[in-house]
């Protein structure tokens, strides 16, 4: 790891202003990806910013209609929540299937949502149940905060304060995890409020997660397993490596949709 | 140079790091309790496991400066009046290790999942353990182990 100043701000605003004093920041959240990612020098901030001091940037509460959970709420405080288990089971599930339990136990939802790791969870968590990603700066619809492989509309002076998820009618995510990583080689989010159907897909996306329009199309005429013919997306756009082929990827998608349908509609 | 101040197995302890000493580096280097091993470095094998605040983390992804103030359990902190804890004795009973690198790791994340869980299943423990390897292929007697404590019978 190359050598850099820790820092360990107790407030939002000490936290700007050493993002905007020092000259190559990174923030740090859990850490269970920056680090590794500093061990193998992929990067090499000059300063790191702990988020973890500042008050009020981790907890999970009911806002409007919506489940809103810090930035700095890690993955075991999520999948422990009465609260999500109540209002959106499928969230706590997702995040109890994230890594193993130590990983849990230290990694955030702001950290895992900046990262835009193409085989992440939360990426499809936010997308699939149409999340608003709050910052310092704005609030952005999760659409639209997914850029690319590891990239996000964040600006430099940009921290994420906290994810909005608006409570679904019903809401199923279902994953094929990689049997080594556990990280997804394919991974649903599906919900269902209203009319209004969402399926986000995770792992197979070559630009990252993705919005299955032809199985939201499908389900929104008709909310059932057999209604879904398998996926819309162009092999083209499906990543393949040496865990999957574009084509297998490509055939889970349907798969786990089906699987997501089932279980939504058994919530 | 930063100093980190934090109460390991009871006792409060504090030193000089650079902000890029691991917690792992901080309590074999500068503590010398060797007990904890590092396996990959990587966040896979789970050698590097201890409590931090009650909680099984991997010492390798953190930093020893994200510890500060944090109350640290290590394998060294179990033994208690010479005699060893339940889940190492149920480890000995079991014989679940075999070159016992991974063993530190083993035996302090299942104690955090009898925390937890006190009476789990052995779909359970075998999905908890997702995050501790050992390539001695020694699982099942590891479950075993966890199972001895949980029904607090022993061997």
């Amino acid at each position: 790891m190359y050598s850099f100043e820790y820092h360990n701000p107790a407030s939002q605003k000490e936290a700007e202003e050493l993002l905007a004093s020092t000259d190559n920041p990174s923030l740090l959240a859990g850490g269970q990806t920056l680090l590794p990612a500093l061990k193998h020098r992929l990067a090499e901030p000059s300063d790191l910013i702990d988020l973890k001091g500042i008050d009020g940037l981790s907890g999970i509460r009911e806002e409007n209609g919506a489940i809103v959970i810090g930035a700095a709420t890690t993955h075991c405080e999520v999948s422990e929540s009465e609260l999500v288990a109540k209002r959106i089971p499928a969230l706590a599930k997702l995040a109890g299937g994230i890594g193993d339990q130590q990983v849990r136990h230290r990694g955030t939802i702001g950290g895992s949502v900046a990262n835009n790791d193409p085989a992440a969870d939360y990426p499809a968590g936010c997308v699939g149940l149409g999340a608003t990603i709050r910052t310092n700066r704005r609030e952005m619809g999760a659409d639209n905060f997914f850029v690319d492989l590891f990239e996000t509309a964040l600006g430099e002076d940009e921290m994420i304060l906290a994810v909005s998820f608006p409570i679904p009618d019903q809401a199923a995510y279902i994953k094929f995890p990689n049997p080594a990583s556990r990280y997804a080689l394919v991974g649903v989010m599906l919900s269902k409020t209203g009319g209004d159907v969402r399926v986000a897909i995770t792992g197979a996306g070559s630009s990252g997660v993705f919005r299955d329009s032809h199985i939201e199309t499908a389900l929104s005429k008709d909310f059932s397993v057999d209604a879904i013919d398998g996926s819309g997306v162009d092999e083209a756009e499906i990543s393949a490596d040496i865990h999957a082929s574009a084509e297998y990827r490509k055939h889970l998608i349907g798969e786990m949709a089906r699987r997501a349908v089932e279980a939504a509609s058994g919530s | 140079m930063p100093t980190v101040s934090m109460a390991v197995n009871g006792k409060d302890v504090s030193g000089e790091v650079e902000g890029r000493t691991l917690l792992v580096e901080f309590i074999r280097k500068n503590l010398r309790l060797t007990g904890t091993h590092v396996g990959c470095d990587t966040s896979q094998c789970g050698a590097c496991v201890v409590h931090v605040n009650g909680r099984s983390v991997k010492s390798c992804t953190m930093l020893a400066v994200e510890a500060e103030g944090a109350t640290v359990t290590t394998l060294e902190g179990l033994v208690k009046d010479g005699k060893m804890h339940p889940m190492q004795e149920a480890f000995r009973d079991q014989h679940g290790l075999q070159c016992g690198f991974c063993t530190p790791g083993m035996v302090m994340s299942t104690i955090d999942l009898l925390r937890v869980n006190p009476d789990p299943s052995e779909a359970e423990i075998r999905d908890w353990l997702e995050g501790n390897i050992c390539r001695c292929t020694g699982y099942h007697n590891i479950v075993k182990a966890v199972q001895q404590v949980a029904s607090g019978d022993a061997a």
